[in-house]
């Protein structure tokens, strides 16, 4: 709380005053709104019926493109993730490795996957390995953060007893810290599967294959009713993936 | 066997949780290490097996000095030292018998005990321990559904399967109700005196650590203000150790517990 009176009332008056001068600025053509209501109308009518057959063979590679792309960028961010969080976790580092690995998960976790991917397109061209790419830099600051902040949290007695044995610090790991990170950890990579194929989708867009670039071509070339139907496929994918996962979430804990 | 030499700790905020301990502890004795909160009882056994590193002094276990070990020494030296803690510091998450065969990590490879795959004689030795405490029928269980003196049976076993020499104890009662601290305070001496093990016990309580010690040893801020048998606690030690207050009822009723417990057991 701002003890303060003037500071406190005046802080809400300057909120006030740059939230009018905000909407001020955003020039709002009424015509064109108009206009757009009738043709979104249009845009979804021209949606239906959604057509399977007629592209299906490229909705099928995409998809399956897309799951590939999911399952190994999944695999591959996580295992790079896994030196990058222990380093990370203050109790388990030294300062320097500390810090670089800090620095790692902020860099990767800095830009979205779908600028991390328009990068990988430039650097690498058009297709899966750009997404792959992409989608493997972003799962690495997500799970290696996440596991840094896990270990951080353990509980120092039971880490504190195994070294005391005599174990050497791989052993100490293995049995100290892994039994204590894993369930959390099982949970969070199903949820990085989850998030990886919904982002494949955008991914592909910019260019790194996948479904997304099957749904960019269909949206070129105005077979909207292919697009709905991708479109149908995608959910359909999303909810299965997300319903088996937190299944399995449930099941582990 | 373990001799300390002129220990100091001090803590990176300057506190001196040690001012220059020395200390003999020979084979095969339980020693007692009272004082009160903040004394340094927990700081000096953590330097012993250096899960705290020493400012200053020397510590010797049979003639190697551990305060100058290297990583694979230190290893070593650990496998030699069986410690025990005050929230018996069992992996919750591992069963009974994997907790146990913690203890011989020292001594084995790490793809061995990656792949649990102890030697025969590392498991049936587990076996044996839990006999002992009465945990046999329980191996399979998971630690976190044990109750607090089954855990501490487990650390206990955890810290014998090392076959130290000396053992390192914690506060192991702290966490237990009174009956539950007797029996685990007796199973540590009876497993001491059969195994000839040397061992310090940190213990709060002063009644236990007359009842079961045969040295005790008073520590105040950070300093050994009492040393000798436990029968020498009277009033003026324990102001010593702890500072005035009427001690009069905790000597009185030392001994008449101790003969209702020696009856129950």
């Amino acid at each position: 709380m701002i003890a303060n009176p003037w500071l406190r009332h005046g802080l809400w008056l300057g909120a006030a005053v740059y939230l009018a001068l905000a909407l001020g600025t955003m020039d709002v053509n009424w015509g064109r709104v108009a206009e757009g209501f009738p043709r979104g109308r249009d845009f979804v009518a021209s949606f239906f019926p959604p057509d399977f057959t007629s592209r299906w063979d490229s909705i099928l590679e995409g998809i399956l493109e897309s799951l590939w792309m999911t399952v190994i960028s999944t695999v591959a961010g996580i295992v790079l993730s896994v030196p990058v969080g222990l380093g990370a976790a203050r109790n388990l580092s030294i300062k320097p490795v500390y810090y670089a690995c800090r620095a790692i998960l902020a860099v990767s976790r800095t830009f979205p996957e779908i600028i991390l991917a328009i990068f990988c397109v430039k650097l690498f061209g058009f297709g899966p390995f750009a997404g792959f790419l992409a989608l493997s830099i972003a799962t690495i600051g997500f799970y290696g953060k996440l596991l840094a902040e896990d270990i951080e949290d353990m509980d120092p007695v039971q880490a504190e007893a195994i070294k005391a044995t005599g174990a050497g610090w791989f052993q100490w790991l293995n049995y100290a810290v892994q039994p204590q990170v894993m369930p959390r950890m099982i949970g969070l990579g199903l949820y990085r599967f989850d998030i990886n194929f919904r982002e494949s989708a955008v991914v592909g867009i910019v260019g790194g294959g996948g479904i997304g670039a099957t749904l960019l071509t269909a949206f070129d070339r105005y077979e909207y009713s292919s697009a709905a139907a991708i479109l149908l496929v995608i959910i359909f994918i999303v909810m299965a993936v997300e319903y088996t996962s937190g299944y399995i979430r449930r099941w582990v804990q | 066997m373990l001799r300390i030499e002129n220990l100091v700790k001090q803590y990176r905020t300057g506190d001196k949780a040690l001012k220059g301990i020395s200390l003999e502890v020979p084979v095969g004795q339980v020693m007692a290490l009272i004082g009160p909160s903040g004394a340094g009882k927990s700081t000096l056994i953590r330097c012993v097996n250096r899960l705290v590193e020493p400012s200053s002094g020397k510590i010797f276990l049979d003639g190697t000095e551990l305060t100058g070990l290297g990583i694979g020494g230190l290893r070593r030296a650990r496998r030699r030292m069986g410690m025990i803690f005050q929230e018996y510091a069992l992996v919750e998450r591992l069963s009974v018998m994997e907790n146990v065969l913690s203890g011989r990590l020292g001594y084995v490879g790490f793809w061995r005990s990656w792949w649990r795959r102890f030697p025969q004689s590392d498991v049936q030795e587990a076996f044996r321990l839990l006999e002992r405490v009465g945990l046999d029928h329980m191996a399979d269980k998971r630690a976190d559904e044990l109750s607090g003196g089954q855990r501490q049976r487990v650390g206990i076993c955890r810290a014998l399967i090392q076959n130290p020499s000396l053992l390192l104890v914690d506060e192991p009662t702290a966490s237990l109700d009174p009956k539950t601290s007797r029996q685990i305070m007796r199973l540590i001496c009876e497993l001491c005196d059969e195994r000839q093990l040397a061992a310090i016990i940190n213990i709060h309580d002063v009644q236990l650590a007359q009842m079961f010690a045969r040295r005790v040893v008073g520590l105040q801020l950070g300093e050994i203000v009492y040393d000798g048998p436990p029968d020498g606690l009277d009033a003026e030690v324990l102001t010593r150790i702890y500072g005035e207050e009427d001690w009069e009822a905790t000597i009185g009723k030392v001994d008449a517990e101790d003969e209702e417990n020696g009856e129950a057991a």
